[in-house]
């Protein structure tokens, strides 16, 4: 079973978390509506799911905490953990 | 008394301690220390199994548990490895897989039609025709397969245990000891895991005749002993290496899951046989069976015996042999060269005949072919091939045979080491090493025992530095010197077809050569056709040779040719060590001891066990449920709603957070009133529904779904933080619990016991008030879902029973009662409310579901909101309708509706009972067939037509007078 570092609480293992997808900033300006249906289609629909470093967004269920995880996608394997408000810092 | 060699240090047995066991119905004797296996052999027992799929006679092949010559059963547990089931008075087992007993068993004839069983054979015999496959089917599981399973058996209950180390050593043997001292003397919890039952690994048997060797092991043994922080398990196999280093460890008793930071595979290498024609005989072992016979249980592996080898341990133990006692009548060595070391010469010395450059091109079967009794060898060619002609006949009744090695590698691939094959040792050795994995000993390619010792130590460095406690130097890998301790190809050809590749699955060296010319040209191919390494052993004696073979056929190397890895687990587990106690957790109301007290059936309903209904005299489910309904539409009823997720939110951005996650406004929202709201995804599609109360200007209350509550909480905590709103979420899911009181007498019964005035005018349909109920503060909502009257209150779980008790005094007049799930669904169902994720799925957006009115598009966004935009526009494919059946029975969930062969719609609510009368359902519609008058045909149970016409929603009290009663 895998382990992984909650930014908060640590290394905990993987049934504590619950994996909320990939990591994906909400296209441009949604509000005014600026895309196009296809392209508001593909942000929806689309997934990229090439093989090498994929970030993701992860909840460690007991503490309520959300955070971003960079993974290997190929070794599967946990290359950072860290909270949302800290990812400029990770980018 | 058993008939055993004299004692000898170091040896299992425990003499003082005999004991009588039975196998195939008759006694024997044996010692506490030994296993079934030894114990027979030693009885004089040769054979003692037949093999999977010819039925041919087995006997002791490696002893280690490596083979499955010996699989017994004992009436409760089957397919037991006799080289490992320890021995223990009263034992009485029986062979698998026989008809007739193990030494007349009657399919044993199926050994002569073998060459009417070619590779594939299955496949290709037993597909045509068709009709005739379930017979034959039939046929083959009786004759093939192993162990039988006794339903009577009593169910085991196995103990889960779980445990931490720094560092786990896999292991006992030289390196392994070496290499959990080093790691314990550097500070490291460590766990040395051995399978067998003491520690010592090849020291026990193939260093044993050198008495530094046996000092050696003294010494690590003592130090092992020594140090507080190195624990010791044997008889535990490594089932499992699994991600990030956890590791199933499965003993006689228990499985353990443990964690390690490091693991150190000092597992060894297991002996490969020979291939030859009968080298399956009874009689025919490894070089190391031998030795584990002659010095663990004292048992004499035969009397007179022949050695084929390729290396310096068969040598060693043509040595071992005449200290036993044994006459080896010759040692046939592959080489044509032969032995470099002085071995060479003691075995010459003894007065062994030597036969360079020759092989065993056939063991000879005596007594109706149950035992060897002799050998034949041919000189070998420059190619390696046996030349017939000078062929030579030798008496003998053993034939050991010490040609080569392989890793010990399966749990190692499964900790993701590589290997390559290395020609300094004509085996595969590490290549590559995960982080936190090292490889020491025997299965690096290392065979002297000081270079194992200090294999062991390097890699017991190497893990204490990975883990911080350790920063000096780590000292070189030591490096194998003279010739290969294992020979390239160890394979004969012989007409005879009885040379065996497989001792699991009877295959024999044509079977490769066939299956290869019919185009299994690829490792993984060939396995899978031929079956190669696909038995219990998991190829454990059989892989290696047939990559060898492969890659002669292809005229490739073996590392081109490459291997299959072993899965988990790397020896048979039993199936109690898997199969764990039913563990479901589930919530609990505050109600649960009152919902039992009063029968309730209870159901799960997501994380929470609800009550379905209340059982009630001998009425059946239906009745007690349309009169848990009736109740509530004519007087009062009660129900427990504590599974509701309960949510507060708060915060300047409160409002406009709402706004983000709901379809509907709620900046505009008075405090004090209660809004319907639903949520949708990304897609538009509704994932939830509630109702949001606006207690102040910036707190407000929501309820979320039973089953969704956890899922929306966290993705409010998410878009609180995506959105950058400054808002605070608490979970009060759990704290409060809450109880609907529904039904026209609802106020009555409620205005007994609070101050609050209840009034139409005074508390209004969608009002919220903050006031107590029995003496408890409670939210009260007035709330519709089942079409009654109906307030919903909210209080501490710590309170809840008092209150509920209170209610239940304050209605007794008007027969108050409590009402289950299956009531309530379908309550709401005459009254056309929907349940998110019954009548709707993961495409249903709120167009198709007549909740437009909650949907506004003109807020700057919501989720969902550009999705809804696009599908606003786009033509309606199905809508949400009722309807009314024909029938009060056969229509289900998700039937179909039909018109003709096309679907044209699907029930997503059903209730044959009402408390109006007629059967009536929720169905999506395609829209030209949803006008109200439509009949349209349903696909019952069984393919039955069943008739319904579409009827407008809600099904009851369409002007929600209901709502409105002042009584």
């Amino acid at each position: 079973m895998k382990i992984i570092h909650c930014p908060v609480n640590g290394p905990r293992p993987l049934q504590e978390f619950y994996f909320g997808g990939q990591f994906r900033p909400l296209p441009d300006s949604p509000e005014e509506g600026s895309l196009t249906d296809s392209q508001w289609a593909d942000y929806v629909f689309n997934r990229d799911g090439a093989p090498g470093i994929q970030k993701e967004w992860w909840y460690h269920t007991p503490s309520g905490t959300w955070f971003i995880a960079e993974r290997d996608i190929v070794k599967d394997s946990f290359v950072q953990t860290y909270l949302f408000e800290e990812r400029d810092e990770h980018a | 008394m058993p008939n055993r060699l004299p004692y000898r240090e170091g040896e299992w047995i425990d003499r003082n301690q005999p004991v009588t066991f039975h196998f195939e119905g008759k006694p024997y004797e044996g010692f506490v220390g030994d296993s079934l296996s030894s114990a027979l052999w030693g009885a004089g027992v040769r054979v003692l199994g037949r093999s999977f799929k010819y039925h041919r006679p087995r006997g002791v092949y490696t002893l280690t548990g490596y083979d499955v010559n010996c699989l017994v059963e004992d009436g409760q547990r089957t397919n037991l490895r006799g080289d490992i089931l320890p021995l223990t008075s009263g034992l009485d087992v029986r062979s698998v897989n026989t008809q007739g007993g193990l030494d007349r068993d009657r399919l044993k004839v199926i050994d002569r039609f073998g060459s009417f069983m070619p590779v594939g054979f299955y496949y290709k015999a037993f597909h045509t025709p068709r009709r005739l496959f379930s017979f034959y089917e039939n046929q083959m599981r009786k004759i093939a397969g192993l162990g039988k399973i006794n339903p009577q058996a009593r169910p085991v209950a196995t103990p889960k245990d779980y445990a931490f180390c720094d560092l786990l050593v896999i292991g006992g043997g030289p390196s392994g000891l070496a290499a959990a001292t080093t790691g314990a003397e550097a500070g490291l919890k460590v766990l040395l895991v051995d399978e067998q039952p003491h520690l010592g690994g090849s020291l026990l048997t193939q260093h044993t005749h050198a008495q530094e060797s046996t000092e050696e092991l003294k010494k690590l043994l003592a130090k092992v002993d020594s140090l507080e922080n190195l624990q010791v398990r044997c008889k535990t196999q490594v089932a499992g290496h699994y991600a990030d280093q956890w590791v199933a460890l499965v003993d006689e008793r228990r499985l353990t899951k443990l964690r390690t930071k490091s693991s150190i595979f000092a597992t060894g290498c297991i002996e490969q046989p020979a291939v030859f024609q009968n080298n399956d005989l009874p009689g025919v072992m490894l070089g190391t069976a031998a030795q584990r016979l002659i010095y663990l249980y004292r048992v004499a592996p035969c009397k007179q015996a022949v050695i084929l080898t390729a290396n310096t341990e068969g040598y060693r133990l043509a040595l071992d042999c005449i200290e036993a006692g044994v006459t080896v009548v010759a040692v046939v060595d592959l080489r044509h060269d032969g032995e470099a070391s002085v071995l060479d010469k003691e075995v010459a010395a003894a007065g062994v005949e030597i036969f360079r450059g020759h092989t065993i091109y056939e063991a000879i079967a005596g007594s109706a072919g149950r035992k060897v009794n002799g050998a034949i060898l041919c000189p070998l060619d420059g190619e390696g091939n046996p030349d017939r002609m000078g062929h030579l006949r030798l008496g003998c009744d053993g034939i050991m045979m010490s040609v080569g090695w392989t890793p010990n590698a399966g749990v190692a691939y499964q900790a993701g080491v590589r290997f390559k094959y290395d020609h300094s040792v004509e085996q595969l050795i590490p290549h590559d090493l995960p982080e936190g994995v090292f490889v020491a000993g025997r299965s690096a390619g290392l065979f002297d025992l000081h270079d194992q010792i200090c294999s062991g130590h390097r890699a017991g460095l190497q893990a204490a530095r990975q883990l911080g406690v350790y920063g000096g130097e780590i000292p070189n890998v030591p490096v194998h010197n003279g010739p290969p301790p294992s020979h390239a190809y160890p394979i004969f050809p012989h007409k005879g077809k009885k040379n065996f590749v497989d001792l699991d699955e009877d295959l024999h060296l044509i079977d490769f050569k066939n299956a290869h010319q019919e185009g299994y040209d690829n490792i993984e191919l060939l396995k899978r056709y031929s079956t190669v390494g696909m038995g219990p052993t998991q190829g454990k004696l059989s892989n290696t040779n047939a990559v060898r073979i492969l890659a002669r056929l292809n005229q490739s190397t073996i590392n081109q040719t490459g291997t299959t890895v072993s899965r988990p687990f790397h020896h048979p587990v039993s199936i109690e060590n898997l199969a764990g106690r039913r563990f479901h957790p589930h919530r609990q109301t505050p109600f649960e001891a009152i919902h039992r007290k009063l029968c309730a059936e209870m159901m799960h309903a997501g994380a929470w066990f609800r009550p379905e209904y209340y059982r009630s005299g001998n009425s059946s489910r239906e009745d007690c449920i349309v009169q848990e309904a009736r109740q509530v539409r004519h007087s009062v009823g009660v129900i427990d709603v504590s599974t509701l997720g309960k949510i507060e939110i708060f915060g300047p951005d409160a409002g406009r957070f709402l706004e983000h996650i709901y379809t509907g406004c709620f900046t505009d929202q008075s405090i004090g009133r209660l809004r319907y709201a639903i949520g949708c995804d990304e897609l538009g599609v509704i994932i939830e529904d509630g109702v949001v109360a606006r207690m102040e200007e910036d707190r407000f209350y929501v309820t979320a779904t039973s089953g969704g509550a956890a899922a929306f909480y966290r993705d409010l905590q998410r878009w609180a933080m995506i959105l950058r709103m400054d808002v605070q979420l608490i979970n009060l899911t759990g704290h409060l619990a809450a109880i609907n009181v529904a039904g026209p007498q609802s106020r009555t019964v409620l205005e007994k016991l609070t101050d609050l005035p209840l009034s139409p005018t005074a508390f209004a349909y969608l009002d919220v008030h903050q006031s107590q109920v029995a003496e408890v503060d409670a939210l009260l909502m007035r709330v519709g879902f089942v079409g009654e009257l109906g307030f919903e209150i909210h209080m501490p779980a710590s309170h809840a029973v008092h209150v509920w008790k209170r209610l239940m005094d304050a209605g007794a007049a008007q027969g108050i009662r409590p009402f289950g799930v299956e009531a309530q669904r379908l309550l709401r169902l005459e009254k056309g409310h929907l349940i998110v994720g019954q009548d709707t799925d993961a495409l249903t957006h709120p167009y198709e579901v007549g909740l437009d009115w909650a949907v506004n598009l003109e807020k700057p966004f919501f989720v969902g909101s550009r999705s809804l935009e696009i599908l606003r526009k786009q033509p309606l494919e199905r809508t949400l309708v009722g309807l009314v059946l024909s029938q009060s029975q056969g229509v289900e969930e998700c039937h179909l509706i039909l018109e003709g062969s096309d679907m044209i719609g699907r029930i997503t609510s059903v209730a044959h009972r009402t408390t109006m009368g007629e059967p009536i359902a929720l169905a999506f519609l395609r829209p030209d067939r949803a006008t109200v008058g439509t009949e349209v045909t349903i696909c019952g149970s069984g393919g039955k037509r069943i008739t319904a016409h579409v009827v407008p929603l809600p099904f009851y009290d369409s002007a929600g007078d209901r709502q409105k009663l002042d009584s």
